[in-house]
């Protein structure tokens, strides 16, 4: 467990790397664009200078990744505020948001996968497999549009842009009910997706449980049937859903890039993209970090889980 | 030894009854024509790849990329069969060039990741050793990479990409999946007789990789093909869709429902991102049905046909 744990440390090493060679290869740098052309082309070079984006790369890298394993990701050249500060209202939104979706997540998952598993073949089966089909083979952004054009613009149901009413102060019931108002269509719009992989495992895993030793001899030793299927198969079929915690968390993070872009939900997806369109290398570089960090733990936590509900795989 | 195997009398004894025994392209076909559903999306997918294969000929694209003031934002007309942009652009002009694109891109992406994920993953898995070892490594290590966003940083970082090199960069991130699936294929298959047979008679390692492994996993490549054909249109116009798609200049599909992001094109003037959306959505879902049909075929327990 404990190899697992620091196998993490290479891990992100690599990927701050790369982004790090990434983030020196884009064209400009964040000075670029603010360069008013009434400034002495000497006070920029000294601006520059002092900056240290004249330090050949390697310089570049040791003191930036220096300052990150302090926790300090350098300065928003957009914004004119620490990384650490500008990314710390995003993260909360982005938390938020993705913690909403999984919730969906499991609230759609659970009830279709056990119909589908418990009743399959019949219709009801057949109408939970045709959504799964669709639900596998649409593309999360398309699917999102169309959900916002319909219930945001077209029924006015939901808000179309933003994470909380214009013009409310933090704090209070009001403020949290006017953030979940504004998470719902997005989160759903994820859930209603990234579900599909769940409901079809949980079909087949309860399928397949259904043939084990241990549910006919409850079903011989006179179990109703309610309980065979509450108590028997359903519980032992939660264990691999379970461990698929983590990597659904891997998925949702992408997934927020493309929704948080539609819905202008301000989370870090959304600050992704503006920080790269704005060669706002310092919060580009922290954001791609954190979602690897993210993701690496997620993958993790799989394990762990797994570990816990499963005695046969134990990582040693 | 090896011709008497290879005579057409021992073949003759082997199939009992010839009407039950058929290839393996037979059955991924029996499949696709007995499951109604993979038959029309068969159908779809073809006449769109062939329709916007024969109009884009006709169009003339310069003309269609070029912005016209006098005509912004039409809704659909006979003049205009699906409007205008806000650049003046015909709508139906940029789906049938972005369609043509998208499609020629994914199927490039494809092709590439294709070759480059079954060379790796069969030679790795049939070797095994410290080659595989290192590659396992990175094909878990890509796993946990936020590949979108490293692909969307990319692409910010070339200046001025072409198509191809575009279809490089998500070539790049995309074949470890495939070499990870053909490795363990072969890792099965490595240990049948059938290869031990062959290593026993002296066959050369390359003749017994692609002559006789090979072969073996063609059904498994078919429909993993297919099912990553629907997968890089999925990616292809997200990204575009992003804004670090297809340069400027050309369009895509994602390119057209790109302008969706602004919120006044969404709620009004759906003309201009709409049919984009639904034929991305349609040709993903019926190339998913084919490659789930042929998936189907590949596993005898749930064959229909």
């Amino acid at each position: 467990m404990v190899h697992r744990i620091l196998l993490m440390i290479p891990q992100i090493m690599v990927l701050s790397f790369i982004v790090f060679l990434l983030a020196q290869a884009m064209p400009g740098d964040a000075l670029t664009g603010l360069i008013d052309p009434n400034i002495d082309p000497m006070t920029i070079e000294l601006q520059r200078e002092r900056l240290g984006l004249n330090d050949p790369w390697y310089v570049q890298y040791f003191n930036w990744i220096t300052g990150v394993v302090q926790g300090d990701f350098g300065q928003s050249f957009r914004f004119k505020m620490p990384v650490t500060e500008l990314i710390g209202q995003r993260l909360n939104n982005t938390i938020a948001l993705s913690f909403l979706t999984l919730v969906f997540t499991y609230i759609i998952a659970i009830p279709l996968g056990v119909i589908s598993g418990r009743y399959h073949d019949t219709w009801k089966d057949r109408l939970i497999t045709t959504y799964t089909y669709l639900g596998f083979a649409a593309p999360l952004f398309t699917f999102a549009l169309l959900m916002l054009y319909l219930f945001g613009f077209n029924l006015g149901w939901f808000p179309t842009s933003g994470s909380v009413a214009p013009g409310m102060e933090p704090g209070g019931v009001d403020y949290t009910l006017s953030r979940i108002y504004h998470m719902l269509l997005p989160a759903l719009s994820i859930a209603l997706i990234t579900t599909v992989a769940t409901v079809q495992y949980l079909r087949s895993e309860i399928i397949d449980i259904e043939q084990k030793d241990f549910v006919i001899t409850a079903r011989a030793k006179g179990a109703s049937e309610k309980r065979v299927y509450n108590k028997h198969i359903f519980r032992n079929s939660l264990l691999p859903i379970a461990s698929f915690l983590g990597f659904e968390i891997v998925a949702l993070l992408g997934g927020t890039i493309f929704v948080e872009t539609i819905f202008s939900y301000p989370g870090m997806g959304d600050l992704f993209i503006n920080s790269i369109l704005a060669r706002d290398f310092s919060v580009m570089t922290a954001l791609v970090l954190l979602y690897g960090i993210a993701a690496v733990i997620g993958a993790l936590l799989s394990d762990i889980i797994l570990m816990f509900v499963d005695p046969r795989i134990r990582i040693k | 030894m090896v011709k008497l195997f290879k005579s057409k009398k021992v073949e003759k004894n082997l199939v009992v009854n010839k009407d039950e025994t058929y290839s393996g392209f037979q059955i991924l076909w029996r499949e696709l024509v007995k499951d109604r559903v993979a038959l029309i999306s068969l159908i779809f997918v073809s006449v769109i790849v062939i329709g916007v294969g024969v109009i884009s000929l006709i169009l003339n694209q310069d003309e269609i990329v070029r912005v016209d003031l006098f005509s912004l934002n039409q809704p659909p007309s006979s003049e205009y069969r699906l409007g205008t942009d806000q650049g003046g652009r015909d709508v139906f002009g940029l789906l049938i060039i972005g369609a043509r694109n998208s499609l020629l891109v994914a199927a490039l992406v494809t092709l590439l990741t294709g070759i480059i994920g079954i060379l790796l993953g069969i030679v790795s898995g049939y070797f095994g050793g410290q080659v595989d070892h290192l590659l396992m490594r990175i094909v878990d290590y890509s796993n946990i990479l936020p590949t979108l966003m490293i692909i969307i940083a990319f692409v910010t970082a070339v200046p001025n990409y072409t198509i191809i090199q575009f279809s490089l960069i998500m070539t790049l991130f995309r074949w470890t999946s495939i070499a990870r699936l053909i490795r363990s294929r072969t890792l099965q298959e490595r240990e049948l007789e059938y290869v031990q047979a062959s290593k026993t008679l002296g066959t050369s390692n390359f003749k017994t990789i692609f002559v006789q492994v090979l072969p073996n996993l063609s059904s498994l490549i078919i429909v993993t093909m297919t099912l990553n054909l629907a997968a890089n249109i999925g990616l292809e116009s997200g990204l575009s869709f992003l804004g670090f798609g297809f340069p400027d200049d050309t369009p895509s599909l994602g390119t057209l429902v790109s302008s969706a992001r602004n919120p006044q094109i969404l709620e009004l003037r759906w003309w201009i991102w709409m049919p984009a959306s639904i034929l991305i959505l349609l040709l993903m879902l019926s190339i998913n049905n084919i490659g789930q049909a042929l998936k189907r075929a590949t596993d005898a327990r749930q064959r229909r046909g």
